[in-house]
């Protein structure tokens, strides 16, 4: 995994938002503890996000996850500016993004940044085709060239044939796969998807959620992927942030999520998820013992696939062993099979 | 209890003074200033001759045909562009085809000058909402005052003629545009223009890829309500000599002739429809990749 290093990180570092006709009169007293409530009714302004930290890092997928009111879309809409922080510093790579001037924004935005939106926002008036070219067509680029970047990946993405079809002829699902076209044809290392597939139909939405890992594998792009889907934030994050009223409440791989729920709140929603996908062998086996029984099972498999392996198989025991054929450890199909349906509350772990 | 039945108004000195000052005061004006706007105005007087010549001594088939091409294309329907033929050949045959002609090249022109002037300003009050507190009280004054109005000043300023007819005629058509531009560009989808946005679009990228394409439509129809304010102005500015289909329907209220004023009040409704019809045709086929194809 060491070419997942690459891209360009993000950093976002105390960042705080405020809505309302005066923010900057109340940053001093919210970030000394004013609460979001308390800010609403005395001084009728919303506060959007609270010291917000995440760091990104390079050709990985951070999902940011939230229900509607948690901040999400406003939290990604500051990496590329659409909306400006009331405090706070975006650090993308080396360049603080909340201080460019218009210009440096400009060129920041159509060289190092794509984004998908949720309600696809394509241009009606223009043709699949017209749409893809749209980033490199305001960069500048030679026609020959922009179109010949767009058709590669109007083909990747699956569309061959449709490249001269208005949007408004195209399905949900098509439509936002020439979403995801034009962002890429842009080239950007970093690509920002604002609840990109929640407004497809659950099939599509998987689906769709395939074409971006089998993509991810051969881009490596910074992704921040906005979702409000718990499912959705474990098959696709490499790490997950979780918001909830404009404050992130834990952060850390899917599996840490998933084991380790920071409060009730994230518990109620990890509690409805298919652990068997999520957690992997490592986190159930024990310490070998010796000689290495039944099966080898590379460590990383997920809990499900070391389940099917083991019963196709007929065995109760197997070994686990490292990317270099090591014997690490040892695992018993009852271990697997009860990790994989024992509800983890964090009330329990008292 | 005078004072109650009668309205206790100013005094007829002081009121006749006020208007005797306001009145000298632009007659001044339009003596220092009259030739100045005359040259400035005579690119268009020039285009409005080229025109009107253009209609008036061209042999009357071409013109037809002329029509037909362009209705042809604007609409693509079979049933507009026979339309538009048979209406002007009933408009030559009650021989109305001079002032049919000139009339038609008075709007033209005054529709084209309404086009080039409008929709910059309409742009400028869709981006700020500064500039549309200013203008759009301008445009209810300019829509509700009574057209006879805008006659004064302009035939004190230009003299009477086609150019004066001409900027009263454009002045009394203008607002629609203005406004249909403003509102279009307001309608563009937000969602849309912070897509353009995310992919770093300059102010001028903006709009023309985005909000005029997007705004188009109701353009259009705002070009379509201009057309037809301007073909109804344009009896009024005959007041002050525009030639064309006005001056019969005006010689008819002097002289109660019945039969003439309702002819040739015909033939401007039969313009009108031409132009409604195929201008509006035009807006629709704009907005066909709007049409939900897939379901």
């Amino acid at each position: 995994m060491v070419e997942a290093k690459q891209g360009i990180g993000i950093s976002i570092r105390k960042l705080y938002k405020i809505f309302g006709s005066s923010p900057e009169a109340y940053i001093d007293q919210v970030k000394q503890g004013m609460t979001k409530a308390e800010l609403k009714d005395k001084y009728d302004h919303v506060l959007g996000l609270k010291d917000i930290n995440i760091d990104m890092p390079g050709g990985g997928i951070q999902v940011v996850m939230g229900l509607s009111g948690s901040g999400k879309s406003t939290l990604i809409r500051h990496i590329n500016r659409l909306i400006d922080p009331t405090a706070g510093e975006v650090l993308v790579g080396d360049d603080d993004v909340v201080k460019m001037n218009e210009n440096e924004l400009r060129e920041f935005r159509r060289h190092k940044t794509a984004m998908v939106f949720q309600k696809f926002a394509l241009l009606p008036h223009r043709t699949v085709l017209e749409n893809t070219v749209y980033g490199l067509e305001i960069q500048g680029l030679p026609r020959a060239k922009q179109e010949e970047e767009a058709r590669r990946w109007i083909s990747r993405v699956g569309l061959d044939g449709f490249e001269n079809s208005y949007p408004n002829q195209l399905s949900g699902g098509m439509q936002q796969r020439v979403g995801l076209a034009r962002a890429l044809t842009n080239d950007a290392p970093i690509l920002l998807m604002d609840e990109a597939f929640s407004a497809l139909d659950p099939l599509i939405r998987m689906d769709m959620q395939s074409v971006l890992l089998d993509l991810q594998k051969e881009i490596r792009k910074t992704v921040v992927f906005i979702t409000h889907d718990l499912d959705e934030a474990l098959r696709l994050g490499d790490r997950i942030a979780i918001l909830r009223d404009g404050e992130v409440v834990q952060q850390g791989t899917p599996q840490e999520i998933v084991l380790a729920p920071a409060d009730e709140y994230i518990s109620s929603f990890v509690r409805e998820v298919n652990r068997g996908r999520v957690i992997t062998i490592d986190m159930v086996m024990t310490p070998p013992n010796g000689e290495a029984l039944g099966m080898p099972i590379k460590s990383g498999t997920i809990l499900e696939l070391a389940a099917k392996k083991m019963t196709d198989q007929n065995q109760s025991h197997s070994h686990v062993v490292d990317s270099d054929g090591k014997l690490i450890g040892a695992l018993n199909i009852q271990h697997v099979i009860s990790a994989m349906v024992t509800p983890v509350d964090h009330t329990d772990v008292e | 209890m005078d004072w109650l039945t009668k309205f206790p108004a100013m005094d007829t000195e002081r009121l006749t003074a006020l208007k005797k000052a306001i009145d000298l005061g632009f007659r001044e004006f339009t003596r220092a200033n009259g030739d100045t706007f005359e040259t400035l105005l005579y690119p268009v007087q020039w285009f409005m001759y080229r025109v009107e010549t253009l209609l008036t001594q061209s042999p009357w088939p071409l013109v037809i045909l002329g029509f037909a091409i362009i209705a042809w294309l604007a609409s693509r329907s079979a049933k507009i562009t026979v339309g538009v033929i048979v209406t002007l050949l009933l408009i030559g045959y009650f021989d109305m085809w001079e002032d049919t002609m000139k009339t038609v090249a008075m709007t033209v022109v005054a529709t084209i000058m309404a086009i080039i002037i409008g929709i910059p300003i309409g742009i400028l009050m869709g981006r700020s909402n500064r500039v549309q507190s200013v203008i759009n009280p301008i445009l209810d004054v300019m829509q509700t005052m009574p057209s006879f109005v805008y006659l004064i000043p302009v035939v004190m300023l230009l003299g009477i003629g086609r150019v004066p007819g001409l900027i009263a005629v454009m002045v009394y058509a203008i607002p629609p545009i203005i406004r249909l531009t403003n509102l279009g560009i307001r309608l563009v989808d937000k969602d849309v223009l912070e897509a353009a946005d995310a992919f770093g679009s300059s102010n001028w990228q903006r709009l023309v890829n985005v909000q005029m394409p997007l705004a188009l439509p109701t353009i259009m129809a705002g070009v379509n309500q201009t057309i037809m304010m301007a073909l109804a102005m344009v009896v009024v500015a005959s007041m002050i000599g525009v030639q064309g289909l006005g001056l019969p329907v005006l010689k008819a209220i002097a002289n109660q002739y019945f039969t003439l004023g309702i002819f040739n009040g015909l033939a401007i409704v039969g313009i009108a429809i031409i132009f409604d019809r195929t201008s509006q045709a035009y807006g629709k086929r704009l907005q066909k990749h709007l049409e939900v194809v897939h379901g």
